[in-house]
């Protein structure tokens, strides 16, 4: 009689993943460091459902009333705010981390679609000022590339304080990256590892951020929207200071927004899902009176116009996106797949950006891989994704009886899980059931 | 053709958008702004080359991404004077508070007195002369240019340092990561001259120790690793 044999069991704690990163950990002696967001699943607007009209409510014709979809940007304080078309705009992100050719495919995009783009932590390049009918310039920690004659003749300002990806941490641009003209743009010695600050060099705390916003608002003579993007921690709090602080737009970014280099155990381990940072953001500005006065602008793992009618119902003015728009250029096209698997990964998985050999042209500074990328087919690539974005945004309105985006709210919402009702603030599907709605 | 601007009188705003507003050609080329009381963001972010004289202390900022222009403050700083100053010259005939010069990427500033904590973090290409001492963490994380202190350094001098100089004539509290002295030859010393010469500061360049980048952390290793 044969012995029963034990099955294998893998561990769920040990699985494949964490046993693979240990060996590698042990192996290179260095944190893994990639692009991108959170890969894990956490509480997302798919966990949401929109209630469509009824009795209840009457909904608008789907292709011959009016559902409206601009938005005003930064009317707070500034003499030019800005006024784009669509409530989606594209995030910051930098020439260095991404080619000439990327950057400039984003700025027509969003050109056609009647939106703005953003520097990101390198500066401002002719090609994307040239090619962005409205540019975002980003304020840093580390001040690459900032001089004002680029602040001047940027439309907004966006002080980055985090990201979703990295809430307190700074970046690195690895050296294969630091080109002879990221280096000049950086003030860096060439093929060396860029370190970026994670906290701004002049100011530290609100009361000093008021100070350097009224600074910034002095050198553009009180003309240019002044953004604070922060990355989703405590968003209560951040958003409140940062309308203390003076900002016209508040830009939070949830742990699923994109980044293009950092240690994987941060993007993966600090800051909160976008879907549980937008409540109590909504709700500072609420409590201040400055909701819809202070725009919210939510990035983070937006895909769709239906994550985009979600996150307006929730109480965003405007959403940001920077993977699905590298996507839509061409990010991890399955077309490249030979060439992932060359480099041990398969499309859709290719995440190191900052090793620079990027088979799209994309995240890349190699001229013969940015070759690939045509600039005015892949813009003309993204503004049609963002135009079916808010057609989707738009259906989904109207189904709600809405004749503008903006007038989307939570009552349009339920949630198929507790987790996304207890985040989002909206009913358990089939009940009235809000998770700590009786706690604030 | 001098013009006064009283900050008593007018707002702030007013000034700045008044030297904004000088253009090539303008006669408008010396300015003397009395009564300033401490106030922020005085004078930023001119481009034209005027002579501005400040009578008395300012807050934050003064001369913040100044190009071009020479900009003297007959009194102290607050934090951030001359950040990201482009071109141009800014002197302080008294102290300077936290991060003076931050992220300046050309042009000189000439702080008199002492100057505090990280005066020239992440410096690109400005020079900056202290004729007192300077605080902890100052040049920290400086790219290009070169720090110049006539008096002492605090602790963790030039830490994560890049291709910036530093010369110190006092003491050093102590150098930050990745921060060396570095030899004192004749073409720094003939360098550093020239430099005290513009600043209009009497000091033998032979009695400065010069500091730099030891470029260990250039490159991720992990047996560095306690270094960062």
């Amino acid at each position: 009689m044969t012995k029963p044999l034990t099955p294998p069991q893998p561990s769920a704690t040990f699985d494949d993943m964490t046993m693979a990163e240990i060996r590698r950990a042990a192996a290179t002696g260095i944190y893994d460091i990639r692009g991108g967001g959170a890969k894990r699943k956490v509480p997302h607007f798919d966990d949401l459902v929109v209630l469509g009209a009824s009795m209840s409510r009457y909904p608008l014709e789907g292709y011959r009333e009016r559902c409206d979809t601009d938005v005003v940007l930064g009317d707070r304080f500034a003499e030019k705010p800005l006024h784009l078309k669509i409530p989606i705009t594209i995030a910051g992100m930098s020439f260095g981390s991404l080619s000439g050719p990327a950057k400039e495919a984003l700025g027509r995009g969003a050109t056609l679609a009647g939106t703005s783009t953003t520097t990101g932590d390198g500066g401002m390049t002719d090609e994307e000022r040239g090619h962005s009918q409205t540019l975002v310039y980003q304020l840093l920690p580390s001040r690459y590339g900032m001089n004002p004659r680029d602040l001047r003749r940027a439309d907004a300002i966006e002080v980055v304080i985090g990201q979703g990806a990295k809430p307190g941490g700074g970046g690195m641009l690895l050296g294969q990256k630091i080109s002879p003209r990221v280096a000049a743009m950086r003030t860096l010695p060439e093929g060396i590892d860029q370190r970026s600050a994670c906290r701004h060099p002049d100011w530290t705390g609100p009361d000093d951020l008021a100070i350097k916003i009224a600074e910034l608002r002095e050198i553009t003579d009180w003309q240019k929207p002044i953004f604070i993007k922060v990355g989703a921690s405590r968003p209560y709090y951040d958003t409140a200071l940062s309308v203390k602080a003076g900002a016209d737009v508040v830009v939070l970014d949830g742990m699923q927004g994109g980044t293009a280099a950092t240690q994987s155990v941060f993007i993966e381990n600090v800051g909160i899902p976008t879907l549980a940072a937008i409540r109590p953001a909504v709700q500072a500005l609420r409590d201040l009176g400055m909701h819809r006065k202070v725009q919210l602008v939510v990035s983070g793992g937006i895909r769709s116009g239906a994550d985009v009618a979600k996150a307006l119902a929730l109480g965003a003015d405007a959403v940001s996106i920077g993977s699905a728009a590298l996507v839509a250029i061409g990010d991890n096209d399955p077309k490249w797949e030979a060439e992932y698997n060359a480099l041990g990964t398969t499309a859709g998985a290719y995440d190191d950006w900052h090793e620079g050999r990027d088979p799209a042209g994309i995240t890349t500074q190699d001229p013969e891989l940015m070759k690939r990328l045509d600039p005015v087919a892949a813009g003309r690539k993204l503004a049609n994704y963002l135009k079916v974005m808010t057609m989707e945004a738009q259906t989904i309105a109207r189904a709600c009886g809405h004749n503008h985006v903006h007038n989307l709210e939570p009552e349009d919402l339920c949630a198929l899980t507790i987790e996304a009702a207890a985040m989002a603030g909206v009913p358990l599907a089939g009940t009235n059931w809000i998770p700590g709605a009786d706690r604030s | 053709m001098s013009t006064t601007f009283d900050l008593a009188a007018a707002p702030l705003r007013d000034l700045n958008r008044a030297l904004h507003a000088i253009g090539p050609g303008d006669n408008r080329t010396t300015w003397d702004i009395v009564n300033p009381r401490g106030a922020h963001s005085v004078a930023v972010g001119v481009t034209e080359p005027v002579e501005i004289t400040v009578r008395g202390n300012v807050g934050y900022y003064c001369g913040g991404m100044n190009e071009n222009a020479t900009i003297r403050v007959e009194g102290s700083a607050g934090p951030g004077l001359g950040e990201n100053i482009m071109s141009g010259t800014i002197r302080v005939t008294g102290d300077a508070s936290q991060y003076a010069g931050a992220t300046g990427r050309g042009g000189l500033i000439v702080i008199e007195g002492n100057a505090s904590s990280r005066c020239g973090i992440s410096m690109k290409g400005v020079d900056i002369v202290v004729g007192g001492n300077v605080g902890h963490m100052s040049a920290f994380m400086a790219q290009a240019g070169r720090l110049v202190v006539l008096g002492d350094a605090g602790h963790g001098l030039g830490d994560s340092l890049y291709e910036a100089d530093l010369y110190v004539r006092g003491t050093v509290a102590s150098l930050g990561a990745d921060c060396e002295e570095k030899p004192m030859d004749a073409e720094h010393r003939a360098a550093l001259a020239a430099l005290l010469a513009e600043a209009g500061v009497e000091a033998d360049p032979a009695s400065f120790k010069r500091y730099g980048s030891a470029r260990t952390l250039y490159h991720f290793n992990v047996d560095n690793a306690d270094a960062y």
